[in-house]
């Protein structure tokens, strides 16, 4: 026993290499990102960096934002459950073919995939070339907030539907059939029994999703337009162009703080957090 | 009658999100084979642009680049990972909480700020360039190893480990033989992830890379202004089929296996 617990004692020391790279690559760049935040360029330490996202351009593009991943989040919500439901329900409950669908048009980079979106739903593009020839109205989507919501939905429901998938596969059948044969109806036994069981799949699905999509500034720097603006496209515009690195850093503190309180919320039932592991 | 309904609901249903999914794959693919430098406008179909592709010595660089950056990098968090997950596993409560707490830092930070973060610690001590970029490429890509690790390691039988030190192997030589092929599934899964993530990224290799390196994606950022080189939508569908033909590959041979297998694990 004793010389277990020593064993077990010294394998701690595989992990060193790891501790210092965590400190010296997550833990200080933290610390110069706060210590950039929270001074100002020309006196010492100041609020005003933090304070800033209250300032009503950057509050604009705050709600914005949310509004995207909520949106965002919801809508990939949605589209999850029927497809998780079909799947199961075609004996697709296998991993191979959903993680072969989903994870295969990450492949093809990101950056085209979503150039690719801006030619389909241009007012001359591909989307409303059909729709003309079926005798339907063009619809005016190119450089809206409903491009983006397409754009962020598209790169982010892979990440809601494998975790949901994965929760929903290892529900054994004999439990819903055992529901059935008591009388439940389909929606009852989705209800009682699949979407329970499904919340630590959904919960690390919408940390997935709800994170980036509120952050990106790529798809909405491409299928906005460059006029409707998320928090991410200020801050990357304060580093790159403006190169206001105290007050770019300010506004991703306010970020990062807002997004770690909300996802505190989302996650306080996940303490394992066996839910972060979507693979 | 019900039950086929349902069953063509469900196909109909997956059509469509395999439809939204792959339709603007379908886009750059024809554009790929599109014999016109315009977006828009179709002129026929060539193979000219594959053949360009080679010579174009900017795009096989970042190519170059773009792979070895992954490669290196997931080698790496591999290493570091798998040692760190192995000795995390062994700690205390309260370490063993704190420790998964900062692996988990990277993944629910938006990667603008990990960018961001990284690049104003960077400067203060290299260049930012390749060196700048591959730290930062192992730095997101450990927790994605550990994560993948972490669930083979509490399955992990130590006494198979204790028996082989019992009857005279040594350390590092048990290491070899009986923990290692027993992570084995959990590694190579975190090796590949890694290396996914790292060909994938952009937001992180664009603030931490400075002047003078580009990948694929920062390559094709830089270009959106400009319009995208045709060479790079054939670089694209070349390498989607590629990992189209080796993931076709490694999902159907292992399924049969697999299925053979299922009765004994199912009793087990």
């Amino acid at each position: 026993m004793i010389n277990r617990a020593k064993s077990v004692n010294r394998r701690t020391w595989l992990s060193s290499p790891y501790i210092v790279w965590v400190i010296g690559f997550t833990v200080i760049p933290l610390g110069v990102i706060f210590k950039y935040a929270l001074t100002s360029r020309e006196s010492g330490f100041s609020l005003e960096n933090i304070v800033a996202i209250f300032e009503p351009i950057h509050l604009k593009a705050m709600v914005f934002s949310l509004e995207i991943a909520i949106g965002c989040t919801l809508i990939c919500i949605l589209l999850s459950y029927p497809l998780v439901l079909a799947l199961r329900y075609l004996g697709m409950g296998r991993q191979g073919f959903t993680m072969f669908i989903l994870i295969l048009p990450m492949w093809m980079n990101f950056i085209l995939r979503i150039l690719a979106w801006q030619m389909i739903l241009s007012n001359n593009g591909i989307l409303n070339f059909l729709l003309t020839k079926l005798g339907l109205d063009a619809l005016p989507l190119a450089n809206t907030g409903t491009a983006i919501m397409i754009g962020v939905v598209y790169d982010y429901l892979p990440y809601m539907v494998l975790p949901i998938f994965n929760a929903v596969a290892e529900i054994d059948e004999d439990i819903m059939e055992a529901a059935r044969d008591l009388g439940a109806n389909g929606f009852t036994v989705f209800r009682k029994i699949i979407f329970p069981l499904s919340i630590p799949g959904l919960l690390s699905g919408i940390v997935m999703v709800f994170v980036p999509s509120m952050t990106s500034f790529v798809i909405s720097d491409i299928l906005g337009g460059g006029k409707l603006q998320l928090i991410g496209n200020i801050i990357e515009q304060e580093f790159t162009k403006s190169s206001n690195w105290n007050l770019g850093s300010g506004l991703s503190v306010s970020l990062m703080i807002f997004v770690l309180i909300s996802m505190a919320f989302t996650t306080k039932n996940d303490v394992e957090g066996k839910g972060s592991a979507i693979w | 009658m019900v039950e086929k309904l349902k069953g063509f609901l469900s196909r109909f249903y997956i059509g469509l999100i395999i439809l939204f999914l792959y339709a603007p794959i379908l886009v750059l693919v024809m554009l790929s084979f599109n014999n016109s430098r315009s977006r828009v406008t179709w002129g026929g179909f060539t193979l000219q642009w594959y053949g360009k592709l080679f010579s174009n010595g900017q795009i096989m660089e970042a190519l170059v680049t773009t792979l070895v950056l992954a490669t290196a990098s997931a080698l790496i968090a591999t290493v570091i990972g798998v040692l760190g997950a192995l000795g995390i596993h062994a700690m205390r409560q309260k370490n063993y909480q704190i420790m998964m707490i900062c692996t988990n830092i990277p993944l629910l930070n938006a990667d603008i700020v990990t960018g961001i973060a990284l690049m104003l610690w960077f400067v203060h001590f290299i260049p930012l360039g390749f060196g700048s970029v591959l730290l930062a490429h192992i730095t997101f890509n450990i927790p994605y190893v550990i994560l993948s690790v972490m669930p083979k390691i509490r399955q992990m039988n130590v006494s198979l480990y204790e028996a082989a030190r019992d009857l005279g192997a040594n350390a590092v030589y048990a290491f070899f033989k009986v923990i290692l092929p027993q992570l084995a599934s959990g590694i190579v899964a975190g090796f590949f992830m890694a290396f996914t993530m790292s060909m994938d990224d952009f937001v992180i290799t664009y603030f931490t890379k400075g002047a003078g390196v580009n990948t694929l994606s920062t390559m094709i950022y830089g270009e959106i202004r400009k319009g995208i080189k045709p060479e790079m939508y054939a670089l694209s569908t070349m390498i989607f089929v590629f990992v189209f033909v080796v993931l076709l590959a490694a999902n159907y041979w292992p399924a049969k296996k697999a299925e053979l297998q299922k009765p004994v694990s199912y009793e087990s």
